[in-house]
């Protein structure tokens, strides 16, 4: 069978004074119709690089292929004209992006972003576009296609957005179809359904599909093949269930054992330690009042009743608009709680005004999500760090001193005190703001998907540096993630909180293994490559 | 399990129309006490500045007696309260009260003069925006291009010239060297059009030249911003052509700022009325004003003020009214 799309020997190069020479290096490979493929790796491994090559979309002047071909369909891509790749491009090979909250334009209507596809390629007439749009609208599985058409983007639900770009991808029925991490922005729930669509989509329309992933789970589910890349070199190629239970790199056995596994691990748990901080009923209600119009009100948080001992990690979980990070926003008295009660240390907090509540905010702080943003960009990270202590007292220097113990703690080398957040990556300015956290000498610590943004080998260290930390200081850890399988790894407690409301609360062990609410199921049933235990090939 | 969150599309464009009505009133009640806060404020400023409207009238060689009857016969010599209520009794009568060196009503004289300042208002907004926002578009998408920075040395040039000299300089070369349009005047568009156009040309150009700068600046920089989006990335994907992207999805989700610096432009274009119309000699508004301060002409000046506050609220509404067209996430 004639490959469609075929990839041989592609190197494509970085502008002067990247870290490398070579975004891509003599990358090969050939996806078959009817088949996935998945491209995986991790930030900065070029699989992105591969994807827009094909497409033709590199940034000119900053990522130029050198050598190889792209073929796609006995057709050489790096030697078509500008106007070949555009009349291409959605008849013949396809792309859809990872954010779909950002992939759709904001100020056209979903329908007319269809019809654009339609109009730029084909001449029909106005009402056959339209049936044409419906068609595909019914395809991907839009509810309402008639309504939907005339919505505007930020009216839909992530979901549906992304259903809405599968649509415009594959209007034209292109022979290749390349999705760049698809489903990573989405709620474990909706992924399923996403990557259950393109799955019977490819199927029926045998269309050759390039999927580009950083998640094990997600290869798991969807991949006929999978193409491993490091630093810009394919190291493991081969069938998906081969390369998942047997694989032969190095690189791909440290990722594949780098995934935490869904099975609750053994925890040591002090069910007799003082509880430091509970909540009763805790509820925060959003409103909006304004003249001429009736009070909209947001129930954010409702009655949300939570118990978190010394030297114990409590997990609270749930998807995007559950609740989750505003019981933790009210908790570190971000945002004030609309009622119900906070106790520190037995000590209510929950309603003190801002001058009383100064000695307690040094005890509870907060690790965010995006450690790209939560540094201020224009202080070096050492005034970040001491910046909390010394406005609670203690003299720069002893602060420093402090600093660069911690530095020492979370594995970073404390000479680097005076860089700026820029010089360091990802997960070690998440290194550092788990620093700059515990340099105010905390009693509870908040990790607000503190993970999630990290590549999957840097997650499991800094997962671990978490829980060493935890130990080490026998701090109240609250743990806040979508993700089940980090849940399962360093919750001794867990919440599942769906639609502003606690919906179960246990043990994570009897969570996972026997789940009592509707919700709770359908979030285990989902997560993606449930039935791999990864790391059990590695030896212990 | 997708939560399907897709509001009404009927409720939604019902309920949208209602709180743009609500919108509407509140914001037109909210100028009423702008209006009367700049009518007190011109009242009061005018009678503190120096200068006596009855001596400028009497001329330089104007006898005392003389000076008193006519503060007389102008009502000058009311207490100033009584004044004030006898203006802001007139101005609820929609009378702006009668020109002490025309001899005219002020809407009259306004009237007769707003035709010449709406045409040069006009014409330069319309070289304005032809001009700008192309350039600022063609500059953001060659940026860093040589394209670029002529258009941004192009831009700090007209920032840093001031109308007038750019004016006379002008008149200088393309009416007295080359003779291609009159050095001065101004021909009602009813004298028919190109001599209309004939006469504004230079005039527009010369007021349009900073509006040029600081609008195809705000293009640029309002349409590299955008061009950095994810869904320009879609669109190119797409297989759409560079213009397609640029005119269809960059400038249009471009537009807010530029719309709003182009409002605040549009606003500010009285300011520069004043100076264009005295060099280029145009009885505008503009023009007026000028006459209407140096003769210490109280009821003019009070109502060309509140004419052009006027001007200016409106202005702003619609403004705020525009975005709800450009990008259907703002909702009033």
């Amino acid at each position: 069978m004639q490959p469609v799309l075929k990839i041989d020997n592609l190197s494509v190069q970085l502008p002067k004074g990247a870290d490398r020479q070579h975004a891509l290096e003599y990358v090969s490979f050939e996806v078959h119709p009817g088949e996935i493929l998945c491209l995986v790796g991790e930030s900065g491994s070029g699989k992105s690089v591969t994807g827009l090559s094909v497409m033709g979309l590199l940034p000119k002047g900053q990522l130029t292929p050198v050598s190889g071909q792209i073929l796609l369909q006995d057709e050489n891509l790096l030697e078509a004209s500008d106007e070949r790749l555009r009349d291409l491009r959605c008849t013949g090979m396809s792309m859809i992006f990872q954010e779909p909250m950002t992939a759709l334009n904001p100020v056209m209507r979903c329908g007319d972003q269809i019809d654009e596809v339609l109009r730029t390629h084909i001449r029909l007439a106005p009402k056959e576009r339209t049936q044409r749009i419906l068609r595909i609208m019914e395809e991907v599985r839009l509810p309402e296609p008639k309504r939907l058409i005339n919505t505007y983007p930020h009216q839909l639900s992530g979901g549906q957005r992304q259903r809405i770009m599968i649509a415009m991808a594959l209007v034209l029925e292109p022979v290749l179809l390349i999705a760049d991490e698809p489903t990573t922005a989405l709620d474990v729930t909706t992924q399923a359904s996403i990557l259950q669509l393109i799955r019977d989509i490819q199927r029926d329309h045998q269309t050759g599909v390039l999927f580009i992933t950083h998640d094990f789970g997600v290869v798991a589910e969807i991949a006929d093949r999978v193409a491993v890349m490091q630093w810009g070199k394919v190291v493991e190629f081969g069938e998906a269930k081969q390369v998942l239970s047997n694989p032969q790199h190095a690189y791909t056995r440290m990722l594949i054992g780098s995934v935490p596994s869904m099975t609750p691990s053994q925890r040591e748990r002090d069910a007799s330690a003082q509880v430091v901080l509970n909540t009763s009923g805790l509820s925060k209600t959003y409103s909006e009042r304004a003249f001429f119009r009736s009070t909209r009100t947001v129930h954010a948080v409702q009655k949300v009743d939570l118990e978190v001992r010394r030297g114990e990690t409590l997990g609270i979980v749930g998807e995007s608009g559950s609740g989750k990070t505003t019981v933790a926003r009210c908790i570190a008295r971000l945002t004030d709680p609309s009622s119900g009660e906070i106790f520190l240390d037995g000590k209510e907090i929950g309603r003190l005004r801002t001058g009383q509540l100064r000695p307690y905010r040094r005890r509870i702080q907060i690790i965010f999500q995006d450690p790209y943003r939560s540094l201020n960009p224009r202080r070096v990270v050492g005034d970040s760090i001491i910046e909390g202590a010394t406005n609670y007292g203690l003299p720069r220097d002893k602060a420093l001193e402090r600093a660069r113990s911690l530095m020492e703690l979370v594995q970073l080398d404390p000479n680097v005190l005076d860089r700026f957040p820029h010089q360091f990556s990802g997960g070690q300015r998440q290194r550092i703001c788990i620093a700059r956290a515990l340099t105010m000498e905390p009693e509870v610590l908040i990790a607000d998907e503190a993970v999630s943004a990290l590549d999957v080998s840097v997650q499991a260290q800094v997962l671990k540096l978490l829980d060493d930390v935890r130990k080490h200081f026998n701090l109240a850890l609250l743990f806040i993630t979508h993700d089940l399988r980090v849940a399962a790894q360093i919750c001794d407690t867990m919440a599942v909180m769906s639609q502003s409301k606690v919906v179960e609360y246990g043990l994570t062990r009897d969570v996972f293994t026997n789940p009592q609410h509707e919700y709770t199921q359908s979030l285990l049933n989902a997560a993606p490559g449930k039935g791999w235990d990864f790391g059990a090939f590695l030896a212990p | 399990m997708e939560h399907f969150k897709v509001r009404r599309s009927g409720t939604l464009a019902k309920r949208s129309q209602r709180t743009m009505l609500g919108f509407l009133v509140r914001r037109i009640l909210a100028t009423i006490p702008v209006l009367a806060m700049v009518a007190l404020f011109v009242f009061f400023m005018l009678r503190l500045t120096p200068g006596d409207p009855a001596a400028i009238l009497a001329g330089d060689n104007g006898e005392p007696h003389q000076i008193e009857a006519i503060r007389e016969a102008l009502g000058l010599n009311e207490p100033i309260l009584t004044q004030l209520t006898i203006w802001l009794g007139n101005i609820l009568q929609g009378d702006l009260g009668e020109s002490f060196f025309f001899n005219k009503k002020v809407t009259e004289l306004i009237a007769m003069r707003v035709d010449a300042t709406l045409s040069l208002a006009i014409v330069t907004l319309i070289i304005t925006l032809a001009v700008a926002i192309p350039l600022g578009v063609l500059a953001a998408y060659r940026h860093g291009s040589w394209v670029d920075r002529l258009v941004m040395g192009f831009s700090v040039l007209g920032f840093s010239v001031p109308i007038f000299v750019l004016g006379y300089f002008l008149i200088f070369i393309f009416s007295v060297k080359l003779n291609w349009f009159p050095v001065q005047g101004f021909k009602s568009i009813s004298d028919g059009f190109w001599p209309f156009l004939h006469h504004l040309i230079l005039p527009s150009l010369t007021l349009s030249v900073i509006y040029i700068a600081l609008i195809a600046r705000m293009t640029r920089a309002s349409v590299i911003e955008v061009l950095n989006e994810d869904y320009i990335r879609t669109a190119y994907a797409k297989g759409l052509s560079n213009m397609v992207v640029l005119m269809r999805h960059a400038l249009h989700n471009a537009a807010v700022p530029i719309v709003t610096i182009t409002g605040i432009g549009v606003a500010l274009l009285i300011g520069g009325v004043v100076v264009t119309e005295s060099v280029y000699n145009i009885p505008g508004l503009g023009r007026l004003t000028v006459d209407a301060v140096l003769g210490r002409d109280y009821p003019t000046i009070q109502a060309l003020i509140l004419v052009f506050s006027c001007v200016y609220v409106v202005i702003n509404l619609l403004i705020d009214l525009s975005y709800t067209l450009l990008d259907p996430r703002i909702r009033y």
